[in-house]
């Protein structure tokens, strides 16, 4: 394994002036000189070139398997199956044995180190502020999602204007977070007292609550990490709701229908008929919805780099990386990610096997 | 019999409900369109919504800055550049893998799809040190050739999943009489899957463009350093950290990464959404 210095910073304003140092030593390929025609090229080859190769390759490969019928059907499908194992063995699964390795040495990969930089993530101030973040977002981002998504699919199954209405709840998802961050940014802006707000979100307080003061959402340590939670949400609500209006819409109706003739409100329906029938579908909702957020990094970085603690253990990895150049604790972050999310990746199977039988 | 009439409070609440909805989820992004047509000193003394009042003060200049100075029109090109070939490469590649694992029989193969089933949650941090380390080694970071090669092996997993689902389901009749006529398995694939199974190829490929085209982490790692090769999600987190409250740069700058998403989901929302759908057991 290469030592100390291999891996530098990318991103970042200090991230770029190494990355120009790098290209100034001649250890990085400069991509200046990736002139037009080279990169019209290079997209002819990669969007037309390697499909035709895969079909010649297959088509070829025929021949290539063996005369003998059963030598065929041997070899065949690992050589259909030979770029994908490739690929997946080079950016998957061998790095995932790499970092955990990693994930038991020093910074730059020279000694081991047994556990301690296990300890360090549940020890060090920095990460337990963010492992604590990490908490209140699984809570919070999780629950405020599908009950937004839960109420925006209920009700909207009542009215005509129904698609208009998931159409536009489901734009957000459409977008990236880096954009919903700069949107958010602006919709949080704000100004001292008595000044002229512009953020929206400050405006419309001051307009509609007497005596109300502007609050600096994404500075004020204790309404930050809300204000970002709440831009999840708001991202996300729109997944909840696709999935949650499809599974609201395969109760059959008639066991709705017997539910009013019995005399039923519509309270009690949502209650006791439309919320145990689509239960199965909130825990998967669930389930999906923390797998990422145990993975939120973009909002964070872009709205406030995880400074005033609002660091999340994502974003926490990605400065252990590069701007501390401690691969050590970088990858016992990562680790600890992939542990959190192997109890999915059990269930996961599991059904898979259980479709199989 | 209690109901909820037509007209009734119920009804109301209904309607109070759902567009209070409308609104939270309109209402941000409307006032990032309008702001990012209004000129700079505006912006910074009005709220977005005195805009709609005379005098009308709308201006292209934000966009025309931000595309000529703020390397957003490059950017904007690498966007495409890094998104297409990172859609028809994993794409094309798990097409013939998916075929492969739905009617071929060879040793390991549950094993084997078991392992790309476990591959499907393996978060991308998980990854990146190594393969960064093998980056240098071949000069691939910084370039448009390694952020494709990653994005094609991190794709793979789910799209082996989702098109071996739709191959698998295929009747077995229709390729079982194309073997009796004596067609090969590449004829079969080349001819008969493929071509059947574009919905879901179509779907697929909606998920993986928008997913790519999103995408900050991936960019962020291995092209981070590079102007020249950032797509608009990593150049504009830069814009963020370096001109901090410069709006009339964000709002336009931020629109224009938005455009093109927008685009592809009103034209093909139900594709866009068969692929969330199930994309749900992804991540």
């Amino acid at each position: 394994m290469s030592g100390a210095g291999s891996i530098r910073s990318p991103g970042g304003r200090a991230g770029r002036v190494s990355a120009r140092a790098r290209r100034a030593e001649g250890t990085v390929a400069s991509p200046a000189k990736e002139n037009a025609v080279n990169i019209i090229l290079m997209l002819a080859v990669a969007v037309v070139g390697v499909p035709l190769l895969l079909v010649g390759y297959i088509r070829l490969s025929e021949p290539l398997a063996g005369r003998k019928p059963r030598r065929a059907a041997l070899m065949r499908p690992w050589l259909w199956l030979a770029p994908t194992l490739v690929l997946l063995a080079v950016f998957l699964v061998y790095p995932v044995v790499a970092t955990m390795v990693e994930s038991l040495e020093n910074a730059d990969s020279t000694a081991w180190v047994g556990l301690s930089n296990y300890a360090a993530v549940f020890t060090s101030p920095d990460n337990l502020s963010a492992l604590g973040n990490n908490v209140l977002w699984l809570v919070f981002f999780t629950l405020g999602t599908l009950l937004f998504g839960l109420l925006v699919a209920v009700l909207s199954d009542r009215v005509r204007y129904e698609s208009a209405v998931k159409a536009l709840v489901f734009i957000p998802m459409a977008i990236s977070f880096v954009a919903a961050g700069i949107i958010w940014k602006f919709m949080f802006e704000f100004q001292p007292a008595g000044e002229i707000q512009v953020g929206t979100v400050n405006a419309a307080l001051t307009a509609a609550v007497p005596g109300f003061k502007p609050i600096a959402w994404l500075v004020n340590t204790t309404t930050n990490n809300a204000a970002l939670i709440a831009v999840g949400v708001w991202m996300w609500t729109g997944f909840a709701m696709v999935i949650l209006s499809a599974a609201i819409k395969a109760i059959p109706p008639d066991v709705v229908e017997a539910a009013k003739i019995d005399g039923a409100s519509e309270l009690q329906i949502f209650r006791l008929v439309t919320l145990p029938l689509v239960a199965p579908t909130l825990g998967f909702v669930a389930t999906t919805l923390m797998i990422n957020v145990l993975k939120v990094f973009d909002i964070v970085y872009v709205m406030t780099n995880g400074n005033l603690g609002t660091d999340v253990i994502a974003n926490r990895m990605y400065k252990e990386m590069f701007n501390y150049h401690n691969t050590g604790l970088a990858s016992a972050i990562a680790t600890f990610l992939l542990i959190c999310i192997v109890p999915v990746m059990i269930v996961n199977i599991r059904r898979y096997r259980r479709g199989v039988a | 019999m209690m109901r909820t009439g037509k007209f009734g409070p119920g009804r109301l609440f209904v309607h109070l409900a759902l567009v209070v909805a409308c609104l939270v989820f309109l209402l941000p992004t409307l006032g990032l369109l309008v702001s990012s047509f209004r000129p700079r000193n505006l912006i910074s003394l009005s709220g977005w919504w005195t805009a709609f009042q005379t005098p009308f003060t709308f201006t292209l200049k934000n966009y025309q800055n931000v595309l000529t100075r703020a390397n957003m029109g490059r950017s904007f090109l690498n966007s495409l550049i890094i998104s297409i070939p990172a859609t028809v490469l994993p794409v094309s590649i798990a097409a013939f893998a998916a075929y492969a694992f739905a009617w071929m029989k060879f040793r390991g193969k549950e094993i084997l799809f078991v392992v790309v089933i476990g591959l499907l949650v393996v978060p991308i941090q998980m990854t990146v040190i190594p393969v960064l380390r093998l980056f240098n080694i071949v000069h691939l970071t910084g370039t448009f050739a390694g952020i494709w090669l990653a994005h094609t092996a991190y794709g793979l997993p789910f799209s082996i999943y989702l098109l071996r689902n739709f191959i698998q389901d295929l009747p077995p009749s229709m390729l079982e009489s194309a073997f009796i006529d004596g067609a090969s398995h590449p004829k079969v694939f080349l001819d008969l899957v493929l071509p059947t199974s574009l919905p879901a190829i179509a779907s697929l490929a909606i998920y993986q463009f928008m997913w790519v085209w999103n995408d900050l982490f991936v960019a962020l790692i291995y092209l981070g350093g590079t102007e020249d090769v950032a797509p608009m999600t990593l150049t504009m987190a830069n814009m963020v950290n370096s001109y901090g409250g410069g709006w009339e740069y964000l709002t336009a700058a931020a629109f224009i990464s938005m455009a093109f998403p927008l685009l592809v989901f009103f034209t093909m929302q139900k594709y866009y959404v068969t692929g969330i759908l199930a994309g749900s057991v992804k991540e």
